[in-house]
């Protein structure tokens, strides 16, 4: 569904990519891997509009891809979730994954308002699709009452039930205690028998073993590996991200 | 979500006690009632209404994250103007020129709204330090158009709405206050736009990633607060029968006590229109009671900073529980 064809990209005399290619198939994991500063986030905000790349090509779902913004890139099902950017803590769980495209309903056939018993239910129904729990007296609570694992679920709902078919995730459990981690990695695992690629870039070594199908491992701008994960070993991960 | 509930009962408790205090305290010291006495009831709403006013419009600011410090001369600004253009109007029947005065002024107090978005959305000024200068401008141009004066209204209409009671019991100012109060919680609570404020005071950056036009958002918020400004100045102008420059100078403070004593946070995305009707009901009593237990009214200045700085206490250990004490 994605495909990246030698992209390079400067930042003045810092060359962040050069000459990377890769692609994903819909319902596919991708771990991207590299130590600091190899050209991890450079990749994907490429992918959400963030940046243009200065050579090489894009297409996303056959076609090529030009977005100039990240709302472009959203909007063609390409959605990337930034750890604590995504949701307004203040707002409940409806809300936010309603956010900016509110149902309304007629108030007294004079105006419109917006309808909370619709965007409960339906909140409702796609974490139920889901299997992430939030117990049903929290649904209408801040999601500032959440667990870190809660609200990036709820990231990722809003992503899903917006029709996201390129979900694009950074450290998605980095700040997360073990048990939450675990819970993301199931939802990852979920995600894919609906089809939905993804790729996430983690520093965690267990993540990727458990969660993705595939590593692509960046270091200094380059690609210097990819293979199947069941073809490869923490080892050679490791050695990959370290000497290239 | 017990801190949810505390937040939103508190502002309640702070209207009982202070009803008790004053109620005690009129009972002991002058064997007489101080909350049941309708003369009272009707002074402290009538008190109450231009800080509320005020306190509507900068709820909407504060609940995304702002401030607002222009409106009191904002306020005043309105009132001369009001007053000056319908007065100038004295030739013509008196509800034409009522109606043309009340028309132009809330046009023109739009502007120093319309500055302090562009000021803030577009230029990224604190809103404290752009809404402080208009502060200062609002001022100045409030007494350069009275001409350093109080300028009086002759206009039979406005003096009728400024001083009857409807079945003699109600204060059209506080008929209109309470209209405007319902129409804004109506708009904070059920509306795009309001949920769009929260969302911007809650989390900018969600709100932007959601499509949200922020920049035009916040400027309009900057315009109701000037809106409701220009509306506490008509109506100090219907009550006077005059307009004065300084008209609002003591309400910048009390509307804002107003806002955060009703349960707004300081750091923006919580905060609703009834807390602040309760708020401005808090400092109308501490007011008007300090008054009625003949109290020095320079101890009313007194009085409401220290429940500022009590609410703003508040919000803060509020805020420090809910971040795990981070
Ligand atoms: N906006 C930017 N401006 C200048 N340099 C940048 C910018 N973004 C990234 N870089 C540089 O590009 C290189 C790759 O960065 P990045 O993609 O963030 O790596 P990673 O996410 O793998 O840690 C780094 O040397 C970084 O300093
Ligand atoms: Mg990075």
């Amino acid at each position: 569904m994605l495909e990246v064809k030698g992209v390079s990209k400067h930042f003045g005399g810092v060359k962040a990519l050069n000459n990377v290619s890769m692609n994903l198939q819909a319902g596919e994991v991708l771990a991207l891997a590299g130590d600091n500063g190899a050209g991890k986030s450079t990749l994907i905000k490429i992918i959400s509009g963030v940046h243009a790349p200065d050579t090489g090509s894009l297409a996303y779902q056959d076609q090529p891809l030009h977005a100039n913004s990240p709302l472009q890139a959203r909007n063609l099902g390409i959605e990337t979730i930034y750890q604590d950017l995504a949701l307004a803590d203040n707002l409940d769980v409806g809300a936010n994954i309603f956010l900016g495209r509110e149902p309304m309903k007629s108030f007294l056939g004079m105006t419109q308002i917006i309808d909370r018993q619709r965007m409960l239910k339906e909140s409702r129904e796609v974490l139920h699709s889901l299997d992430i729990e939030i117990p049903e007296s929290s649904l209408e609570q801040p999601v500032r009452n959440l667990s870190g694992g809660q609200r990036q679920a709820i990231a990722i709902s809003r992503a899903i039930y917006w029709n996201a078919k390129l979900l694009i995730m950074d450290e998605p459990t980095a700040a997360l205690g073990v048990p939450e981690q675990r819970k993301v990695l199931e939802l990852i695992d979920k995600l894919r028998t609906q089809k939905i690629g993804i790729i996430f870039i983690s520093h965690n070594l267990n993540d990727i073993f458990a969660a993705s199908d595939r590593i692509l491992i960046l270091r200094q701008g380059r690609v210097v590996g990819e293979s199947k994960i069941s073809e490869t070993s923490r080892e050679k991960v490791v050695s990959q991200m370290v000497s290239g | 979500m017990k801190l949810d509930v505390i937040r939103s009962i508190w502002p309640w408790l702070f209207l009982l006690s202070m009803s008790v205090f004053f109620e005690v305290w009129a009972q002991l010291a002058y064997d007489t009632s101080f909350l049941f006495n309708l003369f009272n009831i009707q002074s402290i709403l009538t008190f109450a209404a231009a800080p509320l006013l005020l306190g509507i419009g900068v709820t909407f600011v504060i609940i995304a994250g702002g401030i607002d410090l222009s409106i009191g001369f904002a306020m005043g600004f309105a009132a001369v103007v009001f007053a000056t253009i319908t007065s100038s109007l004295g030739g013509q029947d008196p509800l034409v020129a009522l109606f043309i005065g009340v028309i132009a002024t809330m046009l023109i107090v739009m502007v120093p709204g319309m500055i302090n978005g562009w000021l803030i959305a577009g230029l990224h000024i604190p809103p404290f330090i752009g809404t402080l200068g208009m502060y200062g401008v609002a001022r100045g141009l409030g007494f350069i158009v009275a001409d350093g004066v109080t300028v009086p209204v002759n206009n039979p209409i406005l003096f009728q709405l400024g001083t009857i009671k409807i079945f003699g019991l109600i204060p059209i100012p506080v008929l209109i206050t309470a209209i405007v109060v319902l129409i804004a919680h109506f708009v904070l609570s059920q509306t795009r736009f309001g949920q769009y404020t929260y969302a911007i005071g809650g989390n900018r950056e969600a709100a932007l990633r959601a499509g949200i036009n922020v920049k035009r958002h916040t400027l309009l918020l900057y315009m109701i607060s000037a809106g409701f400004a220009g509306l506490a100045g008509l109506i100090y102008t219907a009550r006077f029968s005059a307009g004065a420059a300084q008209a609002g100078e003591p309400l910048l403070l009390d509307s804002i006590a107003a806002v955060f004593i009703g349960g707004a946070s300081f750091f923006g995305g919580s905060g609703r229109i009834f807390g602040t009707v309760i708020g401005a009901l808090v400092i109308a009593i501490i007011q008007f009671g300090l008054v009625f237990v003949d109290v020095e009214p320079f101890w009313q200045f007194l009085a409401v900073g220290i429940v500022i700085i009590v609410a703003v206490l508040v919000d803060q250990s509020r805020t420090r529980i809910s971040n795990g004490g981070k």
